[in-house]
């Protein structure tokens, strides 16, 4: 009973509230925890507006693929693409809904926000442990002007496994061979050295404790929480700063259109103004729906939602979909989204 | 927590008198069918424990079998563990429950003995109350306040006051050398060490209390008649009077540390690598079950979890069997001392 209704706790509350007219339209969603806020913030207004509640048990990107594919959701949610093959597999499409970056934030004192500059393969060799110290020759040619510390480096990373980690570890799999062979990529990876934080709001507070520390977290703990935020050096050799215009440069440059099953992760893209540490989180759908009026529901909540729900995201540090993206994903609905009779639910 | 579940029917015996054996008088009448029907009830739910404890064991054999199958017993021993890769073993979670739980019991056995000691034969009256009730507070507080508490507070006073002068301390000490090594981080394996010890206090503490105001007056009395100081009463009296419902709250404490998951999460470090370094951040099964079954992606990495939650099973059952086997040998001995 006690796991029932920790799962379910807001399914049930719902239910029971408006039992009579809308228990069937209901959406149900479950996964990732990381789009957790924007999408119940989304939920909460869409109700609002048209009376349709959205359940979304944010259990974790694991659970959100276990329960799709088991059925006992509409839709699913996971920070980590599923590869073409998966999907095809499990008969599942999937698409972006919100996008957000990954930024590093360090504890020296002396230093400010912004003053150190950062390329990939660096925090690559950071994270294996190759560079030990602020002031490596490296870090030190980097960065000429900055006063760096004869300290060593602290290394947090996250406990859990998470989206966060996902794009930071694809990212570094991207720029650093010895990272990819070494380590890899995944919600949850092998660390070759540091200590392990619980969430974002865990490696913030362990960076904020322990001097000379050097973690990544989610960009709006790092604004929230104030936190020296390195800028980086990207693909174009530019050096960047985190920031929405970063982020969606990241987005508007990457090529969806030509990525089969939307697998696209986008770390490390192209582009003069790119934030090399961007991410999607992702909503997967069945093909082949059951019940087609409950998909086309879904469907109207995340029209709705990228029509709609733009400032909402910018208000608490997300960044949402560009129109272009928004376009082609409405077609893949159209393409892939099919009833029992082959038409198209949208 | 539940970790020690025969504990209480031990320690009722051992302070009370015997239970076992006694039959109730036969009674005519009414009341009869419900004599009945209630015993029938009390079996049922004796019986619920037991399916209970074999539907856990049940699931947890069914959740891990692909783990047990692919990885066999060197997962017991294999210090790996890379989801990336699907490679895993346990030894690092086990060394650090193990371990963290040790440093628990080594700080706070002595400490909760000193205080039940305190309550029971030299704290003024007035003082009593107030200071036995502050204890049992102390074991109302959720195991969550006690990690942010330790993140927070205990964490950078610990590093910045302490850590430095065990460091220098220790550093140069043969043997020792090798615990105290490494940057102080304030987060790590004593730390959590620490904490749990300052959570286990209160459990150890109130059981010893209430066995220790057990003992009969006119026993401590006779001691002190001839010419006993409060140490010797206390050792060679209440002390061996008491012994069983000591070591079962001693049990208790260690049921809870083993088991302990929010505290330990927060303060543990949450690295899966092994280290002699006490001050080095290290894991243990509940706080790696805690951080990653969320997010565990992949049958054999879900499978691996379950097992170690197995593993922490198999432990608590080995430290209950224990226990149970001192205090047997214990109250054979018994009947020959006196």
């Amino acid at each position: 009973m006690f796991n029932v209704s920790r799962s379910g706790a807001l399914g049930f509350a719902a239910a029971a509230l408006f039992s009579v007219s809308a228990i069937a339209a209901d959406i149900t969603g479950a996964g990732a925890t990381f789009p957790y806020p924007i999408y119940a913030k989304w939920a909460d207004a869409y109700k609002k507006q048209t009376g349709v509640g959205m359940n979304y048990q944010s259990i974790g990107s694991g659970g959100g693929i276990k329960q799709i594919t088991a059925k006992t959701v509409q839709f699913g949610a996971s920070d980590m693409p599923m590869k073409p093959e998966e999907l095809e597999k499990n008969g599942l499409m999937q698409f972006p809904a919100i996008m957000g970056g990954d930024v590093m934030v360090y504890n020296l004192k002396g230093v400010p926000s912004g003053a150190i500059t950062l390329t990939g393969p660096q925090v690559a060799d950071i994270y294996l442990g190759k560079i030990k110290k602020w002031n490596d020759a490296v870090i030190a040619k980097q960065n000429p002007g900055v006063k760096l510390p004869d300290q060593a480096i602290s290394v947090v990373h996250r406990s859990d496994g998470s989206g966060t980690t996902f794009i930071f570890a694809n990212y570094l799999s991207k720029v650093s061979d010895e990272w990819k062979s070494k380590v890899g990529e995944g919600t949850s990876v092998a660390w070759p050295t540091g200590v392990g934080g619980k969430g974002n709001e865990g490696v913030a507070s362990y960076v904020q404790r322990i001097d000379g520390a050097i973690g990544y977290v989610e960009y709006a703990y790092a604004k929230q929480n104030k936190l020296a935020v390195a800028k980086m050096v990207n693909r174009d050799n530019q050096v960047v700063a985190p920031g929405e215009d970063t982020f969606k440069a990241a987005a508007a440059g990457a090529d969806w259109a030509k990525a089969p099953g939307m697998y696209l992760v986008l770390t490390d893209q192209a582009g003069k103004s790119s934030w090399p540490m961007t991410g999607a989180s992702f909503i997967l759908m069945h093909k082949q729906q059951e019940k087609p009026d409950m998909a086309k529901e879904v469907l109207k909540f995340f029209d709705w939602a990228f029509k709609n729900g733009d400032a909402m995201a910018s208000e608490l540090d997300y960044v949402p979909m560009p129109d272009a993206v928004v376009s082609l994903i409405q077609a893949a609905w159209k393409e892939q989204i099919k009833d029992a009779a082959g038409n198209p639910v949208y | 927590m539940s970790a020690v579940p025969g504990l209480p029917a031990d320690y009722d015996i051992a302070v009370s008198a015997p239970r076992n054996g006694v039959t109730p008088p036969a009674r005519p009448g009414r009341g009869r069918w419900k004599d009945r029907a209630f015993e029938w009830l009390t079996r049922l739910f004796a019986l619920l424990v037991f399916s209970i404890l074999g539907a856990i064991l049940a699931s947890l054999v069914a959740g891990s079998m692909l783990s047990l199958e692919r990885n066999g017993v060197a997962f017991l021993w294999s210090d790996d563990w890379d989801p990336v890769k699907e490679s895993f073993g346990a030894l690092v979670p086990i060394y650090g429950t193990l371990l963290t739980s040790f440093i628990a019991l080594l700080i706070g056995v002595p400490v909760s003995f000193g205080i039940a000691l305190f309550l029971t034969e030299l704290s003024p009256t007035w003082l009593k109350r107030p200071l036995g009730t502050a204890i049992e507070l102390l074991a109302a507080i959720p195991s969550i306040i006690y990690g942010m508490w330790g993140l927070f507070v205990f964490a950078p006073l610990f590093q910045t006051y302490l850590q430095p002068h065990l460091i220098a301390a220790f550093g140069a000490v043969p043997g020792f050398a090798l615990l105290f090594e490494g940057p102080p981080i304030g987060i790590g394996m004593l730390t959590a060490g620490l904490i749990l010890s300052i959570m286990v206090i209160p459990f150890i503490t109130a059981v010893m209390r209430d066995v220790f105001e057990l003992v009969p007056p006119m026993l401590k009395e006779s001691a002190y008649a001839l010419g006993g100081t409060t140490w010797e009463v206390v050792w060679r009296v209440v002390l061996p009077y008491t012994k069983v419902g000591v070591v079962g709250g001693i049990m208790l404490g260690l049921g809870r540390a083993l088991g302990e998951t929010m505290a330990v999460t927060f303060v543990i470090g949450n690295a899966h690598r092994l280290s002699a370094s006490l001050m080095a951040p290290g894991t243990s099964i509940a706080s790696a079950l805690a951080n990653e079954f969320t997010e565990a992606v992949g049958d054999l990495y879900f499978a691996a979890l379950i097992e170690l939650g197995l593993i922490l099973f198999a432990i608590t059952t080995v430290v209950l069997a224990v226990s149970k086997l001192l205090l047997s040998r214990l109250a054979r001995r018994e009947g020959t001392r006196t």
